[in-house]
């Protein structure tokens, strides 16, 4: 593993020190390229509903549709710094997977992205719109076919060619330094935020949420208010159809590996697992393609351990139904990630404070399909009639 | 000396390697058999884990088909007791089974390698567990008097080899390319650059990744290895044994003639280059 070694050097040279200016050149591209600093949004409909002044820190605006370019602007252009000529990356439910070819594009790096089969016949858009930017979409048929699989066979590729490519790992998961450096490149989400709560709201917020499968956007979103200590934090996960494992079929019917997980090691990491007794990784299952992953972050796990986070999780159900609610009632097609963190707002409004700041983590484009599917056999609170759309899908 | 020191000192080493339980208990009890027959000095055996980020895909499916039907790391175990061999039994897995074993936290990772002890296992590799974390499982190995096996890449080099180079016994698995497992029909030219690094250090040099014909295990060792390991070119045999629906003892007899040739081709290669007597 010199990769790692090599990996590490860079990113304390060129992230920690600045050296040859290579933050500041991130900040300029993530400025004119990415579209920052995104909006923190007053918004009015839910603030009247619930009593609350709720803000939405808008990472849906940024270029690509969500959170996700700030990490992978970071790590195309450190690898850039380093020498490297080809990316690879793995992504879920594409949205990684689309800023690492937007980055590539970008910086001029040709740029391989694994990802599992069904997460291709589930995000389709998004395999469009990595193709357009000329990255090549390699689809892993192993297990479920969801990221746990995309990231095995990345990190397979990555030992191959390790010489001359560099991993744009997607979340603050995997080996150090990929927890650290991910979480470095996405704090510019609560940097952000607490400069501009201030400003608007004149204090800081009660409590900050944000959706959690891996933890990239939690992470960002919380790591400028951790030492904050009357600013609560909650990482809502996804809670699936069910939390109880189905021990015949050995899956996990949900994503929330810090409300039910167990203490494991998986891709270089000591973490919360879904697992069996034995420590197999248990397949996981969410509505929403990008929390669908065995794991989270060490370093949001050790948060969650120490009190200073509290982990939370909705079902598929109420996911969807927030999904609708802010498409309706602000004018804001959220990602279904994203929703389930504005579906912990709705249950639990009562107990957040007088002043909230949701994460926004992306936007709803690419889940549209899945949406229309999944809305149309369920009975979801605030949705619109279906089956007008799924009459043309059919 | 331990039996895995004592194998190696013997001349160029056979360790080939399949999958517990591949494609099912009974069948996989008969091939590991027949490789002892065949000239296996020591034996790797994988007790398969969900999530093999090292392997390629023949042993990727050769640990599904152990999983499907059923393995888990107790029957692993009881594998290991009943499997008639007289070589010593190196255990490949990932860090996460050991880790997890056992009811008592504080326990972990000592419980699995006392059953594991227990059961007839002398020695662990663990492709995923770097030796910076390896602490805990190199202290339960002395307590059980296993060895401990670590992986070194053709990139691995300078304090981070030593740091490997002084927590492992055995034998080093020197691997002969980068990348995952799997059967090439040429073996790299970084196995002589990875194993003149090696020099200088007394444990036994193993190469694997790659290794597929008797000649290949011959060059490997007229090379400078004390021994070759070889696993994907034997997965293939019960893989294709299994897909074409033949009896366990039909594709036992073709792994003991392919552990035969593998095993002989290793002896030659030695033969060709005259190696230093071993103390």
């Amino acid at each position: 593993m010199p990769a790692i070694e090599e990996l590490t050097d860079a990113y304390e040279r060129y992230v920690l020190d600045n050296e040859d200016g290579f933050m500041d050149e991130f900040r300029d591209r993530l400025r004119d390229f990415g579209g920052r600093p995104t909006p923190l949004q007053h918004a009015e409909r839910l603030s009247e509903r619930y009593d609350t002044e709720v803000y939405l820190k808008r990472e849906d605006l940024l270029h690509g549709g969500a959170h996700k370019l700030n990490n992978a602007l970071g790590q195309v252009l450190l690898a850039k710094y380093m020498g490297k000529e080809r990316i690879v990356a793995e992504t879920g439910a594409g949205q990684h997977g689309t800023a690492t070819a937007m980055a590539a594009a970008h910086l001029d790096m040709p740029c391989e992205v694994y990802m599992g089969e069904t997460d291709i016949n589930r995000q389709r858009p998004n395999v469009f719109r990595m193709r357009l930017n000329g990255a090549d979409v390699t689809p892993v048929t192993a297990g479920r076919g969801t990221l746990k699989e995309a990231i095995n066979e990345t990190m397979r590729d990555w030992a191959t060619t390790v010489e001359n490519t560099h991993y744009v790992l997607g979340s603050v998961v995997g080996p150090h330094p990929f927890p650290a450096m991910v979480r470095d490149f996405q704090a510019v989400i609560s940097e952000e935020a607490r400069r501009q709560v201030r400003g608007q709201a004149g204090r800081l917020p009660d409590s900050v949420l944000a959706c959690a499968g891996g933890g990239s956007n939690t992470m960002g979103a919380f790591a400028e208010f951790v030492s904050d200590d009357g600013v609560d934090l909650h990482a809502v996960e996804a809670g699936g159809s069910s939390l109880a494992v189905d021990e015949e079929r050995g899956v996990a019917p949900n994503s929330a590996s810090l409300s039910t997980g167990e203490e494991g090691v998986l891709h270089g990491a000591r973490t919360r697992l879904l697992q069996d007794d034995d420590g197999q990784i248990l397949e996981s299952h969410s509505v929403s393609a990008g929390l669908d992953y065995a794991g989270v972050g060490p370093e949001l796990a050790h948060l969650v351990d120490s009190g200073r986070v509290r982990a939370t999780n909705v079902d598929d159900d109420a996911a969807l139904a927030a999904f609708h609610r802010l498409s309706s009632t602000e004018g804001i097609i959220p990602a279904l990630e994203s929703a389930h963190a504005l579906a912990h707002l709705h249950e639990a409004h009562d107990d957040l404070g007088d002043t909230v700041v949701v994460n926004v983590s992306g936007r709803g484009d690419k889940d549209l399909e899945t949406v229309i599917e999944e809305t149309d056999r369920r009975e979801i609170d605030e949705a619109p009639e279906m089956d007008v759309f799924t009459e043309g899908l059919r | 000396m331990n039996a895995i020191e004592a194998a190696f000192a013997e001349g160029p080493a056979f360790v080939p390697y399949l999958a517990a339980g591949d494609p099912d208990y009974d069948a996989s009890l008969e091939y590991v058999e027949a490789l002892a027959r065949g000239g296996a000095d020591v034996i790797e055996l994988g007790l398969p884990f969900s999530e093999p980020v090292a392997e390629g895909p023949t042993i990727q499916a050769a640990v599904n088909r152990s999983l499907d039907a059923g393995m888990t790391p107790e029957r692993f175990f009881a594998f290991v007791e009943e499997l008639d061999v007289d070589v010593p039994l190196v255990c490949m897995t990932y860090y996460n089974l050991i880790y997890r074993y056992g009811d008592d936290d504080a326990e972990r990772p000592r419980a699995f390698v006392e059953r594991a002890a227990a059961a007839g296992i002398e020695g662990f590799v663990v492709p995923d567990l770097p030796a910076e974390e390896a602490d805990p499982l190199r202290e339960a190995c002395d307590e059980f008097d296993c060895d401990l096996v670590f992986i070194v890449a053709p990139t691995t080099q300078g304090e981070r080899l030593d740091r490997i180079m002084s927590r492992v016994s055995g034998y080093v698995y020197v691997q002969a390319r980068l990348g995952v497992t799997g059967a090439k029909a040429d073996v790299s030219a970084q196995t002589g650059q990875s194993l003149d690094r090696l020099a200088e250090w007394e444990v036994p040099k193993a190469v694997g990744f790659g290794i597929a014909s008797g000649e290949q295990a011959g060059e490997v060792v007229a090379a400078g290895a004390d021994g070759v390991i070889v696993g994907s070119a034997l997965v293939d045999i019960v893989a294709e044994g299994y897909e074409a629906g033949e009896d366990a003892a039909t594709v036992a007899e073709r792994l003991e003639a392919k552990a035969r040739e593998l095993k002989d081709g290793a002896v030659a290669g030695a033969q060709r280059t005259p190696r230093p007597e071993r103390t």
